[in-house]
């Protein structure tokens, strides 16, 4: 555990994990070590319902590029939806 | 050393342990198969958690003729996978080390009450567990050696302290009472060479006995083999120097 960068965050949703979709309630963001990612630390991202048990889970880990170009394309998306009347 | 005509035996399995605030907690462990004595060590498993690593790193131990024990330092966090339950403890920002220390030296407490053990415990740990094991050896009378692998937080800055890490690690350098291995990689930025300095000037302003090895061309991790971290040079030569240093003060 070797940044203990993190920060948690309540969020509505749904997200796909192993096996099926579940509920949201949070996600929690952090820079620190990847499970997966070839990099020693990575912008992860745990989507998660803490009630339902550590494995209802949905992560993603990004390199540090690849994370602010989803945050710009987010923000774009969303700034396109509020521009068409969507939201 | 090994030769091809001698019995060899492990036994590995699941125990339960008393650890910090006097928990059960799980743990898995590996001897060798005999009466013993032989000598034993504890080890404080990564960020990344009870994992795969960890069980073999027990099976490595074991198999070098110590009895192993690697306590599950998130069981409060729940079950599930290795990776989920230690996502969860990465989300809440790690685990207390009062109850790391708390949990490991329940692990030594363990050891030392097994009959085939020779009465030498050590402690080895890798990324947080080098920190935790730091930690432990400091604040826990009762290890005859330690092995932080490239622990990082272990300097800390007073705005860097939290409940969880009140004290920085570093403060507790005078009260270590057994020899430290320290394995680092130069191209760590956690440790970044300059704390490791920092680290091995606390441990000689306080007359510790200690042996540090910088490795140049490896990282944080190199001793993993299923991760871009792995450095195949380093990670022989390092473990070399692990058991070497185990040979010298727990046999």
């Amino acid at each position: 555990m070797c940044t203990m960068i993190v920060e948690k965050i309540k969020i509505d949703g749904s997200g796909k994990g192993t096996s099926e979709w579940f509920e949201l309630e949070g996600a929690n963001v952090s820079y620190d070590h990847p499970f997966h990612a070839p990099l020693e630390h990575a912008l992860n991202i745990d989507f998660v319902n803490e009630s339902m048990g550590p494995s209802a889970r949905v992560a993603v880990e990004l390199s540090e590029t690849a994370a602010r170009e989803l945050v710009k394309t987010i923000l774009a998306v969303l700034g396109q939806a509020e521009v068409g009347g969507h939201l | 050393m090994v030769q091809t005509d001698m019995y060899e035996g492990l036994l590995a399995e699941t125990v339960t342990v008393e650890g910090a605030n006097g928990d059960r907690i799980n743990a898995y462990m590996a001897r060798p198969l005999g009466a013993g004595p032989f000598p034993a060590m504890v080890l404080a498993h990564h960020m990344p958690g009870w994992d795969e690593w960890y069980r073999e790193a027990t099976f490595k131990f074991a198999n070098h003729g110590y009895v192993t024990i690697t306590p599950n330092l998130y069981f409060r966090a729940g079950h599930g996978t290795p990776e989920d339950v230690a996502a969860k403890v990465r989300g809440e920002g790690g685990i207390p080390d009062d109850q790391a220390v708390g949990d490991l030296s329940g692990a030594m407490h363990y050891l030392r009450s097994l009959p085939y053990v020779n009465g030498k415990v050590g402690i080895f740990g890798t990324c947080s567990g080098g920190r935790h094991a730091w930690l432990t050896a400091c604040r826990s009378k009762g290890f005859d050696a330690v092995v932080d692998c490239w622990g990082g937080r272990l300097v800390m800055t007073p705005d860097q302290l939290t409940p969880k890490s009140p004290v920085s690690p570093l403060e507790y350098a005078k009260d270590l009472t057994c020899p430290i291995l320290g394995v680092f990689g130069n191209d760590d930025s956690n440790p970044p060479p300059a704390q490791v300095d920092q680290h091995e000037a606390e441990l000689k302003k306080y007359n510790k006995n200690y042996e540090f090895h910088r490795y140049d061309g490896a990282g944080h991790g190199f001793f993993y083999y299923h991760a871009a971290a792995y450095r195949q040079a380093q990670a022989v030569d390092g473990w070399k120097k692990v058991f070497a240093f185990l040979e010298k003060y727990l046999t």
